[in-house]
């Protein structure tokens, strides 16, 4: 029950990322590629009915977590205080960016609220993929649960650790220049001309840097944590994921350079959703890692909430789940296609 | 304001009683934008739709602030409130989860098309997609509702060998008869509000003789619905959710009274302000035994003072908590007032020339929102020195790894944050106003 729980969040959060990601990725984007302003809002109108709805994946991922693990919630969040608020003001001032940006006559304000919703964008993919890399580094958890993560120690990878480290930096970097990769591909899905032509070199720019960074990144890992290979040898099929990622990588330059737009698109979602499954599987059943003690780490056994509970809550879940999957195939299909600057919004 | 505890509670209460400002009008504009559409759909009058249009676009604004400001309610229960989370994360976590599943998908997937896909989709479909944002939106205020009932009322639970609690009833959690009054109290509120602040934009357009057409259809639309909900708010569901803290929470139906001693035919205290170290109300205006009658429906039943129960069990904050209370049920009486008497005018065929009364109507528009953040003060206030009643003190459950220096630095940056967020608020519905509902929306450009 506890495994089947620990996949919900995973999926939910993979979710997450993959929706969530290509707005962000597009608000990192957004100053480089939109110059004019009917670009901007070109870019803006491309995101504009979704980037709400994805973000509640966020918030339903973040609810299903409390739900099913009370105690990961509960330790993790209390331990990453200052990122977790800083994130919430991003995520206001990203919001209030894209959707009063629309409601401002005059171009200095409309600048500001560019440069809002950008470099919130771009900051918000650094923390995400930060906060990545501190659940797989480890926490200083103490014997109770609970922990206190100053932002920086050392910036070392020790006992001790602060928020940043050079390795969660590092996280943060290839998440930023993942949903930099995964938002151009969707801006070039959604529009046409220079702009679409602007998006395209922005991925295939990047393109290399991300395939250097997803080696560096696997290699790091193995160095600070070889623990992360026990799952992949006790259990030989998990090398299936690595490769899922890799042929992901050469299909998303593959398709890019041919032109198929939506095929490059749903390579960089594979390529997330590949390496998030692989993270998971790598510290399955621990879902916080102690850096003082591996005894005092939180598995999915001792932070999941009762059984009775876990059993009422797969019930109602699963019907939530079919229904927010209707929504969400019925408004991308209603906003389906190229966007035009006809009509209302944005 | 060294205390960690202090400092946490400021926390969550600062940015809830903020968040809340925008929620309370989006569910009561909800059902209102869904009204004129009807309207307008079966007069075939582009007034009314011009009107839904309108409205729509303040809920667009309102919406954004209460989707960016309500996300971090979620967070603190982890940031700080980690060990009521690690308490009772086991049961609220069902409610939280649930108001993300089935109800922020639905509000947030139709937004987008309420408030951007009019042209794309037929006026039926539309009016479907304004129906789902409303359900969306009423429906998350119940899981909320559930969620603070629970704390409020804790049932279908039992405790772990840990010591945390577990669920032990899905649907004794779900249909908490706490949450039933609550509710109904708290999205009555709402739609109050909403009446308002229809009522009082309709008031300004007529005043300032501009868009008298609509003006007159948010008049008309925000009157009668403020008529009615200010009812439903005194009866039943003031005196049921009342009713239910005299049984559940004797102890806090005495604060909020400020009735220090037990007596038979206990007096209402209609003004006065309570003395705890003396024991007393200075300068009391009283009716005579009406709490006894309101409270057990007998004008001579024995009513519980404070000092039937130990000092350790009384909330913390009587004065702040009994004029919270007060606050709350004085404006809901002169609510009644104001819509009773337009109402009456109104089908009298005079309100639209009656200034005196225009004038009142443009500027009650803040006091709707006193009323709901005191109502909720008095719950929350009410509930003090427990977190969960009865269960978990507030002092055992904030976060004990988050020093008060750490919170207090979140603390001035959402209070900062957030005077931005106020001001721009304020800035921008004020242009939606000043631009008016005839013409195409101002933001399409």
């Amino acid at each position: 029950m506890e495994t089947l729980w620990f996949m919900v969040v995973a999926v939910m959060v993979a979710a997450y990322v993959v929706l969530d990601g290509f707005d962000l990725g597009a608000g990192v984007i957004y100053p480089f590629v939109a110059k004019s302003t009917a670009e901007r809002r070109m870019v803006l109108r491309a995101i504009g009915p979704v980037w709400d709805g994805n973000e509640v994946w966020l918030l339903a991922a973040g609810g299903t977590l409390y739900f099913a693990f009370p105690q990961l919630y509960a330790s993790s969040f209390s331990g990453f205080y200052l990122p977790l608020m800083m994130v919430l003001w991003l995520l206001m001032l990203r919001g209030i960016g894209i959707e009063f940006r629309a409601h401002m006559d005059n171009p200095v304000w409309q600048g500001f609220f560019d440069l809002i919703f950008s470099a919130s964008s771009a900051l918000l993919a650094i923390f995400f993929g930060a906060a990545l890399g501190n659940v797989i580094r480890g926490v200083p958890l103490s014997q109770d649960g609970y922990f206190f993560e100053p932002l920086w120690t050392d910036f070392r990878v020790g006992p001790h650790p602060g928020i940043l480290d050079w390795y969660t930096v590092m996280a943060g970097v290839i998440a930023l220049v993942t949903l930099t990769v995964h938002g151009a591909l969707y801006v070039v899905t959604k529009t046409e001309g220079e702009l679409n032509l602007r998006a395209r070199k922005v991925a295939l720019l990047v393109w290399p840097i991300q395939v250097l960074l997803t080696v560096v990144s696997l290699i790091a890992t193995y160095s600070i944590k070889p623990q992360v290979m026990d799952n992949y040898r006790e259990h030989p099929i998990g090398i299936l994921i690595p490769l899922v990622v890799l042929a992901s990588l050469g299909a998303m330059l593959w398709a890019t350079s041919k032109g198929k737009e939506k095929p490059a698109f749903v390579a960089s979602a594979l390529y997330i959703v590949g390496m998030l499954v692989g993270a998971a599987f790598a510290l399955y059943p621990v879902v916080l890692p102690a850096s003082t003690d591996p005894s005092y780490s939180l598995t999915i056994y001792n932070s999941a909430a009762a059984h009775h509970g876990l059993i009422v809550g797969i019930t109602w879940w699963s019907i939530g789940f079919v229904l927010a999957i209707a929504y969400f195939v019925f408004i991308f299909r209603m906003f389906r296609g190229k966007v035009s600057l006809e009509g209302g919004g944005y | 304001m060294d205390s960690a505890l202090l400092v946490h509670r400021l926390h969550f209460a600062f940015t809830v009683t903020f968040h809340y400002l925008f929620p309370q009008l989006t569910m009561g504009l909800a059902p209102l934008i869904v009204v004129l559409k009807t309207l307008g759909m079966r007069r075939k009058d582009e007034t009314y739709n011009q009107a839904a249009r309108f409205w729509a676009r303040i809920f667009g604004i309102n919406f954004v602030l209460g989707v960016v400001t309500g996300i971090p309610m979620e967070f603190q229960f982890g940031t700080n409130w980690s060990h009521f989370s690690r308490f009772a994360g086991g049961v609220i976590g069902q409610t939280l989860a649930m108001e993300g599943m089935f109800a922020f998908f639905l509000e947030s997937a139709f937004l987008g098309l309420f408030l951007y896909g009019e042209k794309r989709l037929s006026p039926r479909a539309h009016w479907w997609s304004a129906v789902a944002v409303f359900l969306g939106s009423w429906l998350s205020g119940y899981f909320i509702i559930a969620t603070d009932a629970w704390m409020q009322n804790p049932v279908g639970y039992e405790r772990a060998a840990d010591g945390s609690l577990q669920l032990s009833s899905f649907w004794a959690l779900v249909l908490n008869p706490w949450a039933g009054w609550q509710y109904a109290h708290n999205m009555s509120g709402a739609a109050v509000t909403g009446a308002f602040v229809m009522a009082s934009v309709g008031a300004f357009y007529l005043l300032s003789g501009k868009h008298a057409a609509h003006g007159r259809i948010f008049i008309r639309t925000g009157v009668v619905a403020g008529c009615a909900f200010s009812l439903v708010q005194l009866f039943p569901t003031g005196d049921g959710q009342g009713r239910l803290v005299a049984q559940q929470q004797p102890v806090t139906l005495a604060a909020m009274e400020a009735l220090f001693t037990s007596q038979p035919g206990a007096p209402l205290v209609i003004i006065g302000q309570p003395d705890v170290e003396g024991r007393k109300i200075d300068n009391p205006l009283l009716v005579p035994k009406a709490l006894s009658f309101l409270t057990y429906r007998r004008w001579q039943a024995q009513v519980q003072g404070l000092d039937s129960f130990p000092e350790r069990l009384w909330p913390q904050n009587i004065p702040l908590l009994y004029y919270s209370y007060h606050i709350m049920v004085g404006l809901g009486t002169v609510f009644i007032a104001i819509m009773l008497v337009s109402v009456f005018l109104l089908w009298r065929g005079k309100l639209f020339n009656a200034r005196w009364m225009l004038w009142i109507l443009l500027l009650s528009l803040p006091f709707p929102y006193i009323a709901n953040t005191a109502g909720w003060m008095t719950a929350e206030l009410g509930r003090q020195p427990w977190l969960v009643y009865g269960l978990m003190l507030t002092a055992d459950g904030y976060s004990k790894t988050v020093s008060a220096g750490n919170g207090m630095f979140t603390l001035l940056g959402f209070m900062g944050m957030y005077t931005v967020l106020g001001i721009l608020f304020l800035f921008l519905v004020r242009r939606e106003i000043e631009h008016g509902p005839a013409a195409e929306p101002v933001s399409a450009h």
